[in-house]
Order: structure tokens, then sequence, then C-alpha cells
């Protein structure tokens, strides 16, 4: 069988990646038409820039929705014949069956794995940087709105760990002796407490003048909680539904201790700032109670800088990641993970470039689709 | 401002010491000081073996008595074998005196374990190759970034300002591993490309040239311009609002005069910041483009030292990394009271 030419693998990857471009032209052109109901996301229509970063986005979003669809070959299977094979060439013994993006050093087809690969980041970095937001905020709107002491202890704590290269950081967290030692799982059951406590808080505050209703919600969030919790800090969770690898929570409580000293010093900065405005002087006069205030006053005025700082960070972390895995250090030695494509294919870069461009690629895409979208973002939320 | 920069050191050091307690602490988990064992020993010790060998030279004392003497203020931990040989911290092959203490505050940094050699000697000759590539590195990054930041804040939403805006934004966009990865394969692969340059810097540890060099070069400023180009845009773009430039435009000043003469000056001490704050981020770039173009600077070091757990080497590197990041961060503080005549520190 003939090998493909660049146009017909260009078409063939096309063709392949069919159930995005429908979910695209679904998604978009829903958006379009809702747009002046859907507030700062409608306006991110009126930046170029801003749609750019969406439509990378959601692409990404949607590969990985869809990778089972899309990807032409088990990820991990290695197909003899197949080593380090130019893209479009023909799988051996399958009519019909291309290599699109051309075989790994192991064999395996990368289209798949880089398809495959999305799956692995963006599961794991928006997770991340849910939780490092979490503890962030937790943190950061009591030392921002108390002030003192409390402020002057979490600030050198943030800025010990911000002062630490991250990269050593890494080194020195994400080993295979120090999961041993259960230091991560120490790490994730303080790191992990956060969430629940905001949300526990959240709740209180909000309802504490109607009880019954506080009690339900305060104990579906408690028992929730600390079902999430047993299950993913100490991989004891009864039923069974929250597990997460030793080794992928390594990856994670590391990332997301790396990460949240940053969040605590944006939030305690917003916080510093908008407690001098007259809503809160006027929520303190009514007598209302200060997590109240910090959570359902501050917090919500706070929005339009953290979306923002969101986007930045999950490309961040995807970029942190990617760094890990070029160290060797990535979720599972099997697992497509974009940075262990890359660390892999690097090797062979001068001989067989095609090894490590494509995840290279993906990768950058997606930051800076993630990047373009806080960059629209924030020139909307600046414009109210 | 003495005082000020009395606290500062204060909080320095304070903070260096916290830090290299933890690194302390993480190097020195049991697993990491059996896997020390087994590496400087043999592969296949037994239990006793590695407890043995552990025991012989110090690494079962408490955690804080051998962080006292690594610190050096208490003595080093000494052990005479029957055969009249010597064994513990202070003990240096070669060396016919054995001194008491011999921690940081002697100026010993250690043995590393896996170089065979005084820890400061290895990583001052590393620390002295990184510092050519951060040399160049700075040299092409920082005028490029401060170009196309005044150029894209001149004059905002121009058609120039949104073309390098989006150029930043991919900079950004693209770490160290990702733009490695495509330069060496337009530049220097043998299959396509043009083979202008080196993929592999291990040359330039001798002689540095233009083939070796550049690709390392500009791989690392690629990620770091972006940053600082657009906080300079921002701070640019600032600038030009103000009052005083309005007046000049209104007395007729020339267009190149105001950017050149007026704003300029002003407009450039936001990025000083940056720019400073930087060069700590530039860490995980040296250690990941390092890796890539076999450079063996202080990211290599830093690998080395980490992948065999060798405690004092990486102790050293980290008190390195910790000791760049305070010290800009205070150099930072005080350039922008000095660049600054508003800001006063009370």
């Amino acid at each position: 069988m003939e090998s493909l030419s660049s146009l017909q693998i260009a078409l063939g990857v096309l063709a392949q990646l069919l159930p995005v471009w429908v979910g695209l032209g679904i998604t978009l052109s829903l958006s379009m038409y809702y747009r002046p109901r859907l507030g700062l996301y409608g306006h991110l229509f009126d930046s170029r820039v801003g749609t750019i970063g969406l439509i990378l986005v959601l692409f990404w979003v949607l590969t990985a929705l869809f990778a089972d669809l899309i990807i032409t070959h088990d990820p991990l299977a290695q197909i003899s014949g197949m080593k380090n094979k130019r893209p479009g060439f023909p799988v051996r013994g399958m009519e019909g069956a291309f290599y699109l993006l051309g075989g790994d050093n192991l064999a395996r087809d990368i289209f798949s794995r880089v398809i495959m690969g999305s799956r692995t980041v963006l599961s794991i970095a928006p997770a991340a940087t849910i939780f490092a937001f979490m503890v962030g905020i937790t943190l950061g709107l009591p030392a921002g709105y108390r002030s003192g002491r409390l402020d002057t202890i979490l600030s050198f704590l943030s800025n010990l760990v911000l002062a630490f290269p991250v990269i050593l950081l890494f080194f020195l967290l994400v080993t295979p002796e120090i999961r041993s030692t259960g230091v991560p799982i120490y790490l994730a059951a303080v790191l992990f407490l956060f969430p629940i406590i905001l949300f526990v808080v959240l709740v209180q505050s909000r309802f504490y003048t109607q009880p019954t209703k506080r009690n339900i919600y305060v104990s579906l969030v408690l028992v929730i909680g600390f079902w999430a919790y047993s299950g993913l800090a100490f991989n004891m969770d009864p039923l069974g539904v929250f597990y997460m690898e030793p080794n992928l929570l390594n990856i994670f409580v590391s990332v997301v201790f790396v990460n949240a000293p940053t969040v605590f010093r944006i939030v305690r900065g917003l916080t510093l700032d908008i407690k001098t405005r007259d809503y809160v002087a006027a929520a303190e006069t009514r007598g209302e109670g200060p997590w109240y205030i910090m959570l359902w006053e501050i917090l919500p005025n706070a929005r339009g800088p953290l979306i923002v700082d969101f986007c930045l960070r999950i490309g961040y972390i995807t970029i942190l990641l990617g760094t890990l895995g070029f160290f060797g250090l990535g979720v599972s030695p099997e697992s497509p993970d974009w940075g262990m494509t890359i660390n892999e294919g690097r090797k062979l870069l001068s001989i067989y470039p095609h090894l490590a461009i494509p995840p290279a690629l993906a990768l950058m895409s997606l930051v800076l689709g993630l990047n373009l979208l806080a960059d629209g973002l924030r020139e909307q939320s600046l414009k109210d | 401002m003495w005082i000020f920069i009395v606290k500062r050191t204060g909080v320095m050091a304070l903070t260096a010491l916290c830090l290299t307690f933890l690194v302390f602490f993480l190097t020195n988990l049991q697993p990491n000081l059996e896997k020390l064992a087994k590496t400087q020993g043999t592969m296949r010790m037994s239990d006793e073996a590695v407890d043995r060998w552990l025991e012989q030279r110090g690494y079962k004392q408490p955690l804080l008595v051998r962080y006292g003497e690594w610190l050096g203020v208490r003595p080093g931990f000494l052990l005479v074998k029957d055969n009249g040989k010597a064994l513990g911290r202070c003990v240096k092959p070669g060396a016919d005196h054995i001194p008491n203490y011999c921690g940081v505050l002697q100026g010993d940094m250690g043995w590393s374990t896996v170089f065979k050699d005084h820890v400061s000697s290895i990583v001052s000759k590393r620390l002295g190759l990184t510092g050519w590539l951060m040399l160049f590195v700075m040299l092409v990054m920082v005028p490029m970034a401060l170009i196309i930041g005044v150029l894209a804040g001149m004059r905002e939403g121009s058609r120039t300002d949104r073309s390098l805006s989006t150029f930043a934004i991919i900079t950004t966009a693209t770490p160290e591993y990702v733009s490695g990865v495509v330069f060496v394969v337009v530049f220097a692969s043998s299959a396509v490309g043009l083979r202008w340059f080196k993929g592999s810097s291990a040359s330039a540890m001798d002689d540095i040239t233009i083939a070796n060099f550049t690709l390392p070069v500009i791989t690392m400023a690629f990620y770091g311009m972006g940053y600082i180009a657009r906080m300079t845009r921002a701070s640019m773009a600032e600038v030009m609002t103000a009052q005083y430039i309005r007046t000049a435009r209104l007395k007729g000043v020339s267009f190149a005069n105001i950017v050149l003469k007026h704003a300029l000056r002003n407009a450039l001490i936001a990025p000083f910041t940056v720019i400073m704050l930087q060069i700590p981020w530039l860490l995980t770039g040296v250690v990941i483009v390092e890796t890539l173009f076999n450079y063996k600077g202080f990211g290599w070091l830093l690998v080395q030292a980490a992948s065999n757990n060798d405690i004092d080497l990486l102790l050293a590197c980290s008190m390195v990394a910790v000791f760049v990041v305070l010290v800009t961060q205070l150099i930072s503080d005080i350039g922008y009271v000095f660049l600054n005549p508003r800001i006063r520190i009370s």
C-alpha cells in the first residue's frame, strides 16, 4: 500500500476530528444565538482575541470528550513494523488503516496518543486549579479582611513556598521514595480539607438565620465532602467511587501546593482593596458576620480578576504538568501524557522530528487558547 | 532605608533557614537514605547492612542534630573504626586533618556523594557555565522584550499593538520544552530543516560559538520575553495617557521625541521590577534547556543531585536558588524606590 501524501494526511486528520467540528459548530451557534443573555461569556465574542481563545479551548475540551471516537488505534497498542514510521504510513496487515501522524519509538500511533493525551491534561489541570483556588480563597479572604497576625503568618508561609524554585520542589516531592513515606497523603489530608471548610462556611454564613435549611445543607456538604475526602486523600472510600492513583495523587497535591500561595496572594490583595468599599461598610452596619461579608460581599465582587487568573492558571498548570512529564515524573510511564511524549521524542529529534512535534504543538495551542481567552475576558471585564 | 534593609535581611535569613530545613527534611526521609546507602554501597545490600552503613556515617542521629551539623553549629559526626579508618561528615578523602565543625557557617558545603568532590567546587564550576547562558539570555531577552513592549504600548489599540501583543501572548504560551523541540527540528535537524545551528550545546562548555549556543539562548529568551513585554506595554500605555505627555504633544514636540525623552524613562520603572522577579523563574527554564541541549550547567547539576539524592549537593543547589530568589526580590524593592521618587519607605 502507498503511504499518504501530506494533503491526504491533513484531510484524514480533519475527517477524524469530525465529532469535534460538529460539537464546535453546535456550541458556537448556540452561544451566538443566546449571546445577549449570557453576560460576560456573551461579551467575549465582541473581542477577536477572546473568540479565538475560546475556540481553541473548546476544540481541546471537545477532543478530550470525544477522544474515544476520534482515535484511529489503541494509544497503547504496539503494532510490529511501525516503529518510528513517518506520518501517513499504512499499517501492516490492516487494509485501509494508516498511522496518520506516524509511529513512535514503541510503534504506537502518535495521532491517537496526542488525542488521548488531551484527556489526561484536561482532567488534571482544571481540577488542580479549582483546588488551588479553593485553598487560596479560604486562606486569602480572612488574611486580607482581618489583617493582623494571621495575615503576617500566612503571608510569610506563602512567600516561603513562592521563594522555593518550583522545579526543585517537584524533584523533591514527586518521587517513588516520597510516596512510600506517605508525605503526599499528609499533604492531601491538609489541602483537601479546605474545600470542605469553604463550602461549609459558605452555606453556614448564608443560611444561619434559617436553622432547618442550614442544618440540611451543612450536613449534606459534610457527608459528600468527607465521603470524597476519604476516597481522594486516603483511598478509603467505602463505596469505591472516589479514588486517585498514588502517583496521580502525588502530582496533583504537589501542583496544588505550588499554586495555592499565588492564588492566596491575589485573593488577599483583592480583599484588601474591596474591603474599603461602601457596600462592605453597609454590610458591617447591618451587622452581618465577617464570613458572610467575605464570602457573599467581597468574593463575588472580586470575580473578574479571579476568572482571568483562573484561565491563566489552567494554562500554567498545563505547562507544569508538561514539565513534570518532560523529566519523566509524569502520571504513569505508559500514559499518553504530552510532556512525556515530548520527552521520549526529543531523544530522536534530529532523525525523526515527527515524534515530538505533534504533542508539542498540541500543548502549545491549548495554553495559547487559555491565554487568549484570559486576555479577552480581561478586556471585556474592564469595560464594565 | 537602612532599617528596611536590615529587616529584609532578617526575613531573608529566616526564609533561607526554613527552606533549607525543608529540603533537609525531604532528602533525609528514610527511603531516600536507604536509596543513598544502596547507591553508595552495593545495590544488593541487606537491610542490616543498610542500617549499619547509615549508622556508621551518622545518618541515624535525630534530624535536628544532623541539620545542626550541616549548619555548622554542632560538631560533625565522627566514628573511628578499629582499623583506624575514620567515617563521618567531616572526613574528606585526601585531607589529613579532620576538623571538628564542618558546616555551612564554616564555609564547608559538604561532600558530593555522586561526583566524589567538594560541593562548593562543583557548584561554582557549574554556576559559571550557567552564568554564561543567563548572560546571553538576558542580553537577548531584555532588549527584545522592552522594544516590543514600548512599540506596542506607545500607540495603544493600533495594528502594531495588536500584532505585537499577540506575539507576546504566543511566547508566554510556549514553554521551553515546546519551543526547544520546534527550534531543533527547524534549525538543527538532519532530516528536515535548515541545519544552521547545532542541536547540542555540549561543545559550548569549552567554547561558545553562534552555532552551538544560539538555540538554547533563544529557546529560553522566547518563553520569558512575552511576560516582560506585556508588562512594559501596560506601563507604557499608562504613561502615554498621562497629563504631561499631552502637554508635550500640545506644545508640538515630535512623537519620536515624546516617546524617547518623556515617556520611556517613566515607563521603564515597572519592567525593571518584573525583570528582576523574572530571574528566579528562569531557573526552571535553565533546567529544561540544559537537559534538552545537553549543556552541563547548574540546571543539569540540579537534575543529577535530585535523581541521585545527593543530599549535600542538593542542599547547596537549593541554597543557591533560594539566595537568587531572595536577592532579586530585595534588589527589585530597593531599585523600585530609587527609580520611583514618589515612593518612600517609612
